[in-house]
This record gives C-alpha cells, structure tokens and sequence, in this order.
C-alpha cells in the first residue's frame, strides 16, 4: 500500500463515527443538561449531552418492550430479592424504561416516579413510551427532597430504585450515609433498595462502604454501570435468589432478559479497603473520588 | 502605621475568602433538604449579593465616625459569632424550614437568610470600612480602593478555589466552618491588638 492510501485508510477511519447511521431527532436544553433524542442501528436512544458516554437509555425501534440497555436489566434484578412488589418508587427517570417495564409486568402496582428535570420527563412521554396512568405517577422534583418529604407522609415502599446517576457527574446529596437512611426509613420491612451508579477508584470503595454501613451486606452486579441490590430484612442467599429467578423468569423473558443474563452477575465479593471513609452530608465529595 | 495597613489588609483578605467559603459550604449544607438545582444556587447568591450591599452601605455609614482598626477587627469578630449558627444550628434550622416551607425555592431562600444575612452583612461592611482606613488624602483614595478590592477579591477567589477544589476531600463541612471561624478570631484578636492609637488620633483629625 502506497503512503497516499494509508493516508486515505486512515482519513477513512476518523471519518467512519461521524458518518454512521445516527439520525439526531430531537435536541433541548433544560435547566440541567441538553438532552439527545436519536436513532442509530434500529436503537432510539437518550443521551445528555454530546459525549458518548452520556448515554442514558436506548429502545429498540422494532421491539419497544425488549430492553437493550444493561442498567435497567440489571435493576430488574431487584425482583429476584423480592418477586412482586406492590409499592415502587424510581428516583431519576431516564426514559421511564423500569417504570413502564414494571407496570406492564405487574399493571396493578403502583408507582411512584420522581424526576428533577422536566425535560426529560417531556422526552420520556415523546418519544420512550413512558406514560403515567393511574398506577404510575410522576413527580418533578429533587430526588432527595421529595424522599424527604415521603418519610413526612409516612409512606413506605415494597422496592425503590435509585437511578439518579450517570458517569458524567454523581448528584452528591444523594450519595450519603443519611441520605440512605432516608430511603430505608421508606422501605416496607422486607423492602428492597436497587441502586444505579456509576462509581470507580475511592468512589467505588467509599460507595460500596457507605451501603455496607447503612443496608448491612448487598449484592453487586458490574458491567459498565454497577448496581447494588440490599434487602432490609437481611440478604436472601443464593439458593432463594435463584428460586426467585425461577418465578419471575415468564414475566422478564418479554423483556428480553432473565436469570441466565442476570444470575451470573450477583456478586457479594465486593473489598473495599478497611477504614475506608464512609459519604455523608458532611464530607461527600463524590464527583472529586470517582476514579481517583 | 505600616503593621496596622498589612493588619487592615489581611482582615479584607481574609473576610473576601470567608464570604466566598461560606457561600460554597452554605450549598451544601442546603442541599440535603432543598436539593442542588438552580433555583438553590439562585437563592444562596442572592441572599450573598443582597447582604454584601446593605453591609457595603453600613461599612460605609460607621466608617464616617473615628475609625479605627480596632473596630474594623470588632466587626470582623461580630461577623464571625454571626456565623456561629452556620455550624451549629444548621440542620435544626434547616430541618424547620424545611417543614414550615413546602416549595424549596422559597425554602432555600428563607434558609439563607436565617443563616447567611447577618454574617455576610456585616462581612459586607469589612471592606469600605477598610478603605476609610487606609485612605490618608483624597488623591491616593482611588488607588487605595483598588488595593482593598484586590486583596479582598484576591481573597475570595482563594476561598473558592480551595474550598471546592481540595478543603472538601479532606474536612468535614462542620470543620471547615469551625476552622474558618478560628482564623477569623485570629484575625480580629490581631487587629485587636495592633490596632494603635494614632489611627485614632489621625481619623479625630
């Protein structure tokens, strides 16, 4: 291969991510971020901003119902904690894809949404399919100041799924010892907690120490994102979890996904160095520890 | 007279880094009940930016009757023990608000002012007050100005760049405000006791 073609290989390979398929359709900035609406591969997918990485949550075009984004599958895993809940609150909606792939599992439970920016609640009913009904309500609001104004009621819940977190920055108040106790202060007896994040380096260990602290032991799924399951009547052992499995494996295969996906990932060998510090509302300095 | 300026000099200084601290830890000690959306930060500045042009207006008001160092290192001290419910009483105050006010903008803003207004008020009042001080003749009083805001800004551009880029990974918020409220009465006691008589004798003039 002669110079000039190489240079013309390699011209063509800068070129190819900018040529794909992605067709951008729809784009506003909110208060908070810009948000993304495109389509790219049969995918239609969110994203804040226009880095990659910013990628909130993706449908396929041909097969609404299947998901293909691993954080809500991995959130799912909740259900193998506690098969049937009847209360769920979400906090951070993304594109409503756990609210509305629970509702249609289970049309009769309620739940409980509460978002922080209008936005993307506005993008969720457009163009992901999300739509509140009698049984799924939607709050915009602070997560953390609704949750508080949730104990104020009383109110308590079967599952709460935390998935106010993305790898760009972690919202800081929502990180925190007292912050967790407010969400278990929430939760039924035998209430679950599902946590979404996206912790690495002294952010992983002091995140992994702060639930360790407040729930006792949980299990860890990893991939890109990590997701923390934790049962405040004690963790089911492995043996219950896939029994579990096992009951609700009908209902997720719609979804595409189910215990040969999930089981694998469940996880309790999680180390985090001794004294490690644990968040709280007074030293949560999230965003400066993740990867350091 | 020398000694005293370098004294007058710190006291802007350090009274510019501790408005901005204050403002930085004061979101985050907000947050926990209000959240950290834009309607928050829309509160905290301005509470900050209303308490610093009532204290620019008083500093300005006492610096016309006989200053002295002695009473710029007393306002900073005041300043200071108007502090003291930021790291004390935060989360009572906070938590009744909180209950008493249903929408946090209002919430926010209502906190802020229980405890930002007088702190950062008579904060306020550090600087002109420090420019009456220094300003010997009509003709250096422009030149003099331009030092204060200097070092004061100066002052607060280093309370913010540490406070959010380093102090936070290593302190708690309640030792940061303790911690800053320690320098303060540093700071006053040695006004204090720098502060001479021939200031006062040139400003009965």
């Amino acid at each position: 291969m002669s110079v000039s073609k190489y240079v013309l290989f390699a011209l063509w390979c800068c070129l190819l991510p900018a040529t794909a398929s992605a067709v951008e359709i729809h784009h506003e900035k909110s208060l908070y971020r810009n948000v993304l609406v495109y389509e790219e591969n049969g995918l239609r997918c969110m994203k804040f901003g226009r880095h990659d990485s910013g990628r909130q949550t993706c449908i396929s075009l041909s097969d609404p119902d299947a998901l293909v984004f691993n954080p809500p599958k991995m959130l799912l895993g909740a259900l193998y904690l506690k098969p049937k809940p009847e209360r769920v609150l979400v906090i951070g909606l993304g594109g409503g894809t756990v609210a509305v792939t629970l509702n249609k599992m289970y049309p009769t439970i309620q739940i409980d949404c509460v978002e922080i920016d209008p936005a993307v609640v506005r993008v969720a009913q457009l163009f992901f399919n999300f739509a509140p009904n009698k049984n799924i309500h939607v709050s915009t609001e602070d997560g953390r100041v609704f949750v508080k104004r949730l104990l104020l009621q009383n109110r308590k819940y079967d599952l709460v799924v935390l998935d106010a977190f993305d790898n760009i920055s972690v919202p800081e108040h929502m990180t925190t010892r007292e912050f967790l106790l407010e969400i278990r202060g929430l939760l039924k007896p035998d209430g679950v907690l599902a946590a979404n994040t996206f912790s690495s380096g002294r952010l992983h260990d002091s995140e992994s120490a702060t639930y360790a602290a407040v729930f006792g032991t949980f299990y860890n799924l990893q991939k890109n994102n990590r997701v923390l399951l934790t049962k405040l009547d004690g963790l089911p052992d492995r043996r219950q979890v896939e029994i579990h499995a096992q009951q609700v494996e009908n209902q997720l295969r719609p979804f595409s996904t189910g215990k040969d996906w999930l089981l694998p990932l469940f996880a309790t060998d999680v180390q985090w160095p001794p004294h490690t510090r644990l968040l709280t509302d007074q030293y949560s300095p999230a965003n400066l520890l993740n990867g350091l | 007279m020398a000694k005293q300026n370098m004294v007058i000099y710190l006291i802007a200084g350090w009274s510019g880094y501790f408005v901005m601290a204050l403002e930085l830890l004061g979101g985050r000690s907000l947050a926990p009940f209000f959240g950290t959306g834009i309607y928050v930060w829309g509160a905290i500045i301005t509470l900050f930016m209303l308490s610093l042009s009532i204290g620019y207006l008083l500093g300005g008001h006492f610096s016309a009757y006989r200053p002295t160092l002695r009473k710029l290192s007393t306002i900073l001290g005041l300043a200071t023990i108007a502090a003291i419910p930021c790291a004390a009483g935060s989360n009572f105050i906070l938590e009744q608000v909180f209950e008493a006010v249903s929408d946090p903008r209002y919430g926010a803003l209502l906190a802020s002012i229980l405890l930002f207004f007088l702190p950062i008020t008579i904060s306020g009042a550090i600087s002109p007050y420090a420019i009456r001080l220094l300003v010997d003749g009509l003709g250096s009083s422009g030149q003099v100005a331009g030092r204060v805001f200097f070092v004061s800004t100066f002052g607060s551009t280093a309370g913010t760049l540490l406070t959010s880029f380093y102090l936070v990974l290593i302190f708690e918020l309640d030792q940061l405000f303790y911690g800053m409220m320690a320098i303060s009465f540093a700071c006053s006691l040695i006004g204090l006791l720098t502060g001479g008589t021939l200031r006062e004798q040139a400003s009965e003039c």
